[in-house]
């Protein structure tokens, strides 16, 4: 069992070419973060085709464990999906992490956060009752910590190739000569417009 | 390329090279005349272009800082990215989608079709849709826009095909895949449209006109232009005469050139344009370059906008195919009746996921977001369009407060919805709503205004010199050889997409500058 280490979800090209995810995750890697979270996608998932390994496993550089799985229940809590593996939602963790390791004050506020998660939970948020859960980020609505989260959610959870193809989102199109020969007019529970409105593509 | 001198003061200085600076640098290049192009983005290519939303975004977009001010929904949703436009050559022609629509007669005359509305600061344009006839023609020619010189239409995807059920159920008449410049067969030695998906960043096909790949390398050709990447224009200077003599830049390298000139054209979108004008501020031009109006920055307008998605039981897969891929246009008469002046489009539009979770709702969470984004595969998408009201007090101003990093103050923009914005954005999102639940919707959703595409208006032209900035070929009332050869000019906004008018302007700018230098006049 091979785990993969996670892709980022910022990472810049300078050229036209589409990158992969790197996956593989070296065992010193695995072992020196200050705190790791582990997962499973199950083989039964689609998703698992775009993992070298159903198994997975997040190295964190500042955040402890049980930090990087309180967040990883918020990110849950904040944009459910019930079709998204945790290993989604542990990209979330991992940026977070990036991000605290970058900035001291930013690690302060998600600590503190994860604090006052759990204290409006009555105990660990990331054990909590959904419904307690959702009473419990509520109420964090208006803090730096909630924006803070839930903004880094919009890449982290939706710039993955995971979540696209869990959503039904295919990503480029170009190296597959686009969608005029694959399906850009493949409704068919409408009726076609008539040519006047939409001519025929032209094939040459 | 040509090679001109940083002291040869004999050329025309063009500052961008978008839809109005790289038609400008063009047409002047045809006609014999050298130009310096000043881009302070950098080159891409077709083959450099990336289909992905974000990583594109990093490798097209205007990213310098901006702050914005005023009680419209994207101060508070993107505060520091008021408007979604480009730094590269080519501009914003680079991400827009080719939408490619004349100016209805009356848009070239809302003050005296509209009447005097409080708070608006209607004006005429100095220019009538007659007079825009022949060049609009010559636009559309030189783009390609489809439905125009025998060009046919593009064929519309599913995304087309759900609006066109609905807009025709409910009785809309004129419905199709529209005017776009985008070639829906082979010409000018560009393929046609692959139905890739990715007009937003930058077609990689080449089916879709940008000056990147048309204008620009045309102009190239004379041996006339002589175009600058990553050249960021900082101060433009004058003589003691008040003409415009050099333009202040930095280089690639970030050292800073001074490039002299006969003639200089402003064309860097309608926030950095004004911005540039309130920056060469002098002692002889206390308030900014072209400025004794007061209009330098007044009058941004960004067009009432807003877009409508719905769900529906079965796929649509939105994404695949053009981005803009159909309109409806029975909406863009001016029918008061409706509770508003003027009237707008409504355009099929796509995003793709990453995009979708960042503006379908912006600020939403929860299961309710979470089922728009789960229902991704089955949505339609529908952006709508039209003329919003100038207002002396929505304008571009410098912000001392922050800077950006060549040290000069970054541009605030301030922009407060007039009344009417409002009633025609409800109306339009009703309307939106409607066309899909005729198709059969299951739900519909009304979006809030992306960061702005459409920037129009701060440099205002106008009959009058006491109340815009420029005449009717967008030479200053002021400055006689400092032109605006952009949106900035548009004296209202119209329903239209503005490129169209924005490339016609262009052409015709060149030819009243082309008569100017032959009659020495500049």
């Amino acid at each position: 069992m091979q785990p993969i280490r996670l892709a980022t979800a910022d990472s810049r090209e300078p050229s036209g070419s589409i990158t992969k995810p790197d996956l593989p995750l070296t065992r010193r890697q695995f072992l020196k973060g200050s705190g790791i979270l582990f997962g499973t996608i199950a083989i039964t998932s689609p998703l698992a085709l775009l993992a070298p390994s159903s198994a997975w496993a997040l190295e964190l550089k500042v955040l402890d464990t049980a930090t990087g799985n309180t967040l990883l229940s918020f990110g849950r809590v904040l944009y459910p999906h019930a079709n998204l593996p945790d290993a989604v939602y542990a990209i979330l963790v991992k940026d977070l992490d990036a991000m605290a390791a970058s900035d001291p004050e930013i690690a302060r506020q998600l600590r503190d956060g994860v604090q006052a998660l759990d204290q409006k939970a009555g105990g660990a948020f990331s054990k909590a009752k959904p419904e307690t859960q959702l009473t419990a980020v509520k109420a964090i609505e208006a803090t730096p910590f909630f924006a803070t989260v839930r903004g880094k959610c919009i890449t982290s959870l939706y710039d993955n190739e995971m979540a696209w193809a869990a959503l039904g989102y295919p990503g480029e199109s170009w190296s597959k000569g686009g969608y005029i020969t694959h399906g850009f007019q493949d409704l068919k529970w409408l009726p076609a417009p008539p040519e006047s409105a939409s001519p025929p593509p032209y094939m040459g | 390329m040509a090679k001109i001198g940083y002291n040869d003061d004999s050329a025309v200085v063009i500052i961008g090279s978008g839809a109005g600076g790289g038609t400008l640098a063009n047409e002047l290049c045809q006609k014999g005349i050298k130009v310096v192009v000043l881009e302070a983005g950098a080159m891409q290519s077709n083959a450099s272009f990336i289909n992905d939303e974000w990583k594109s975004f990093a490798q097209l977009a205007w990213l310098d800082p901006r702050t914005t001010s005023g009680s419209f929904r994207l101060a508070k949703d993107f505060p520091g990215l008021p408007a979604w436009i480009c730094k590269t050559v080519g501009g914003t022609t680079t991400h827009w989608a080719g939408a490619s629509l004349r100016f209805q007669e009356r848009e070239f005359k809302v003050r005296s079709e509209y009447g005097q509305l409080e708070g608006a600061n209607l004006m005429d344009w100095p220019l009538t849709l007659k007079e825009m006839e022949p060049w609009y023609a010559k636009a559309e020619d030189k783009m390609g826009v489809t439905r125009t010189n025998g060009i046919p239409g593009l064929p519309g995807n599913n995304n087309f095909k759900v609006m066109y059920a609905g807009a025709t159920k409910l009785g809309y008449k004129e419905v199709h895949t529209g005017n776009m410049a985008i070639n829906s067969q082979p010409r000018d030695g560009r393929g046609r449209c692959l139905q890739l998906g990715f007009c937003f960043q930058g077609c990689k096909s080449g089916a879709k006109w940008s000056t990147l790949y048309t204008e620009l390398p045309k102009a190239d050709a004379t041996g006339n232009l002589d175009l600058r990447p990553e050249s960021h224009v900082t101060r433009i200077e004058h003589n003691a005469a008040g003409k415009v003599s050099a333009v202040v830049y930095f280089d690639k390298d970030g050292k800073e050139q001074r490039q002299k000139a006969r003639i200089v054209c402003v064309a860097g979108n309608s926030i950095e344009t004004p911005r540039l004008l309130l920056l060469s501020a002098s002692d002889m031009f206390k308030d900014g370059l072209a400025n004794s109006s007061g209009q330098v920055g007044r009058n941004y307008m960004r067009h009432m906008t807003g877009s409508v998605y719905a769900a529906f039981k079965d796929p649509v897969h939105m994404f695949r195919g053009t981005t803009m891929a159909g309109i409806v246009r029975d909406e863009a008469g001016n029918d008061t009746r409706r509770g508003f002046v003027g009237g707008y489009e409504m355009e099929t539009l796509s995003l793709g996921v990453p995009f979708m979770a960042a503006f379908l709702n912006p600020g939403g969470w929860g299961a309710d977001f979470t089922w728009w984004m789960d229902h991704y595969a089955q949505l339609a998408g529908m952006w709508l369009v039209g003329e919003d009201m100038p207002r002396e007090t929505n304008r571009i101003t410098l912000n001392a407060k922050v800077k950006d990093k060549y040290g000069s103050p970054v541009a605030n923009v301030h922009f407060d919805d007039h009344p009417n914005d409002v009633a025609m954005r409800n109306h339009a999102y009703t309307q939106g709503e409607r066309v899909y639940e005729a198709a059969g919707a299951i739900r519909t959703f009304r979006t809030p205004p992306y960061p702005s595409t459409h920037n129009l208006g701060t440099c205002r032209m106008g009959a009058s010199a006491s109340s815009s900035v420029c005449n009717a070929f967008g030479q200053t009332h002021d400055i006689s050889n400092l032109f605006i050869s952009d949106g900035s000019q548009f004296t209202t906004g119209g329903a239209e997409n503005p490129t169209l008018t924005i490339v016609a302007l262009a052409i015709r700018q060149a030819d009243h500058i082309a008569g100017q230098m032959s009659r020495k006049l500049i």
